[in-house]
């Protein structure tokens, strides 16, 4: 489903931020990738929805090179990877219900459908009854809930989470991730870059580990190991 | 998706953050709102102006005057053949007796000029045509062909006497380059000052739109099209436009109206009150016009930065 090929970005500083990574991952897995700050987890999840484009090297998405993809193929393919950032990314100055609209909006979604969509994707994420709020007056750990529940309304295929926890306290990160290992159990890939060892420890999923830009492991059903 | 719901979406959006950035939409307005009055003023200047210089040229003419025994007939003839010159713009006759009675008129208080004149038997005064020009400049031409016209020994040419463009032409040449460089110097400050206050509300909406990036970023990993994001801050620019030239239409009248009368004391005939009513329907055109294109092309532009896909 999604393929990393000899991929490689170096940055206009000269910075190898990725270094001759392949990987391949199956439709429904649950990925952990791991690294200290700057093993170039972030540039490798970027890769997937070309918003870094590697240097060399070609990444797959359904057996299409996303390289290859054209402005409006590249968007279709965006409706159908969903993200969430340590920072949220909401959009402030809508509501909740808007900010979840929004992305069925951009999917072509007519307004019915969306109508009955975002209440029940934030009945989901238990913020029923923060939809007319804005987001700056959650806390992290709901802002972050809105995030996933936009990720997710339109069923995407793969769902990439880079730091979802960062933020966030035990508890809300817990929730977080009960919230992903459902979605993933509902048959979603999950891509998720973390350097929270309790976390990756507690799911016991696949985990790829990156140092300074290279894949150094990867193990079915492994442990935090750095 | 249809058209008609993406059109919908864009402009609900555009219209909720004109209301939601609040202030923000109050700095670009309060901008845009002395950008065109700039250009409204510089519509009334430039208007102003040319009333003035209009005026101006008006106060010049050359005048023909006939020897006392010239016939209708000669007299006809070169205003005829001035009439047919593209340089003139209008050729009125003053006949002997007109000539006669002004001259009294001007002179009812002298006595020893009207007495003088009672003693003569006939009238002095010959007829005159007095001729205006198009243009300052032409009055050479148009005398330089008088005096062809005095010399070439043709009945109508010698019955001119006298052409009065010789005396004045000092004046009149002065007045022509104090014309030439005003219009030169009102369309070079006009531009300058247009480009400036454009380039300002330019720079304001970037601004607005600078607080909005990170935004623009997020609708773009979502999977927006490029309109999709750049058609609500569109719709807020030109919102930002149409409200500053409604700003601007509505404060002109009480401001032009006030005006009005020391402008006129400073400039002779040029109303200002009198020209925004009067021109109402083209100064709602460009102000409008000026401000609904500035706000969507500020916008456009502004958005393209941001947009990476």
């Amino acid at each position: 489903m999604i393929h990393y090929d000899k991929v490689t970005k170096v940055y206009n500083g000269g910075q190898h931020a990725v270094e001759d990574i392949t990987l391949s991952i199956e439709p429904g897995e649950f990925v952990f990738i791991v690294g200290h700050s700057g093993a170039g987890k972030t540039t490798l999840l970027k890769m997937l929805f070309a918003e870094v484009i590697p240097t060399s090297g070609l990444v797959y998405f359904n057996s299409r090179s996303i390289n290859d993809l054209s402005n409006s193929e590249l968007l279709k393919m965006r409706r159908n990877i969903g993200t969430i950032f340590q920072d949220f990314r909401l959009l402030p100055t809508k509501t909740i219900y808007e900010n979840i609209a929004f992305a069925l909006e951009v999917a072509g979604k007519g307004d019915d459908d969306i109508k009955a969509d975002v209440p029940h994707v934030l009945e989901l994420v238990g913020l029923a009854d923060k939809m007319w709020s804005f987001p700056l007056e959650l806390s992290g750990g709901e802002q972050q809930r809105v995030a996933i529940a936009r990720a997710i309304v339109n069923q995407p295929a793969v769902l990439i989470a880079d730091e979802p926890t960062g933020n966030l306290d035990p508890i809300n990160t817990h929730d977080v991730v009960e919230i992903l290992k459902k979605i993933n159990n509902l048959g979603t890939t999950v891509l998720l870059a973390t350097h929270n060892r309790s976390i990756v420890d507690s799911v016991g999923k696949r985990v790829v580990t990156m140092d300074q830009g290279r894949l150094i492991r990867d193990d079915r059903e492994g442990k935090y190991t750095l | 998706m249809s058209l008609w719901l993406n059109i919908k979406r864009v402009a609900r959006y555009g219209l909720i953050g004109f209301i939601r950035n609040g202030f923000v939409s109050l700095a670009a307005i309060s901008i845009m709102t002395l950008t065109l009055f700039v250009i409204s003023g510089l519509m009334i200047f430039g208007s102003a102006l040319n009333a003035t210089l209009v005026q101006l040229t008006q106060k010049v003419d050359v005048k023909v005057y006939f020897t006392t025994n010239s016939t209708d007939a000669e007299i006809t003839d070169v205003q005829k053949m001035l009439e047919s010159l593209p340089e003139v713009a209008s050729v009125s006759f003053m006949s002997r007796d007109d000539a006669l009675a002004q001259f009294r008129e001007r002179h009812k208080n002298d006595q020893l000029t009207i007495q003088a004149l009672d003693e003569l038997k006939d009238n002095p005064l010959g007829a005159s045509l007095e001729v205006r020009a198009k243009q300052t400049s032409q009055y050479e031409a148009i005398a330089k062909f008088l005096s062809t016209q005095q010399s070439s020994g043709t009945i109508a040419g010698s019955s001119i006497d006298k052409v009065n463009f010789y005396q004045n032409k000092t004046a009149i040449d002065r007045l022509t380059n104090i014309i030439d460089t005003t219009r030169r110097l009102g369309t070079i400050v006009s531009i300058i000052m247009g480009l400036a206050s454009l380039l300002i509300a330019f720079n304001t909406i970037r601004l607005a739109i600078y607080t909005s990036r990170d935004e623009i970023g997020v609708m773009n990993i979502v999977g927006a099209s490029r309109w999709y994001v750049r058609g609500p801050f569109m719709i807020t620019g030109i919102l930002y436009g149409f409200v500053s030239g409604l700003i601007v239409l509505i404060l002109l009248y009480p401001i032009t109206l006030y005006i009005s009368a020391p402008l006129q004391r400073f400039l002779g005939t040029f109303n200002a009150f009198a020209y925004y009513a009067g021109s109402f329907p083209i100064i709602f055109f460009v102000i409008m016009a000026s401000g609904i294109a500035l706000g969507a092309l500020s916008s456009y532009l502004a958005v393209r930065r941001y947009l990476h896909t």
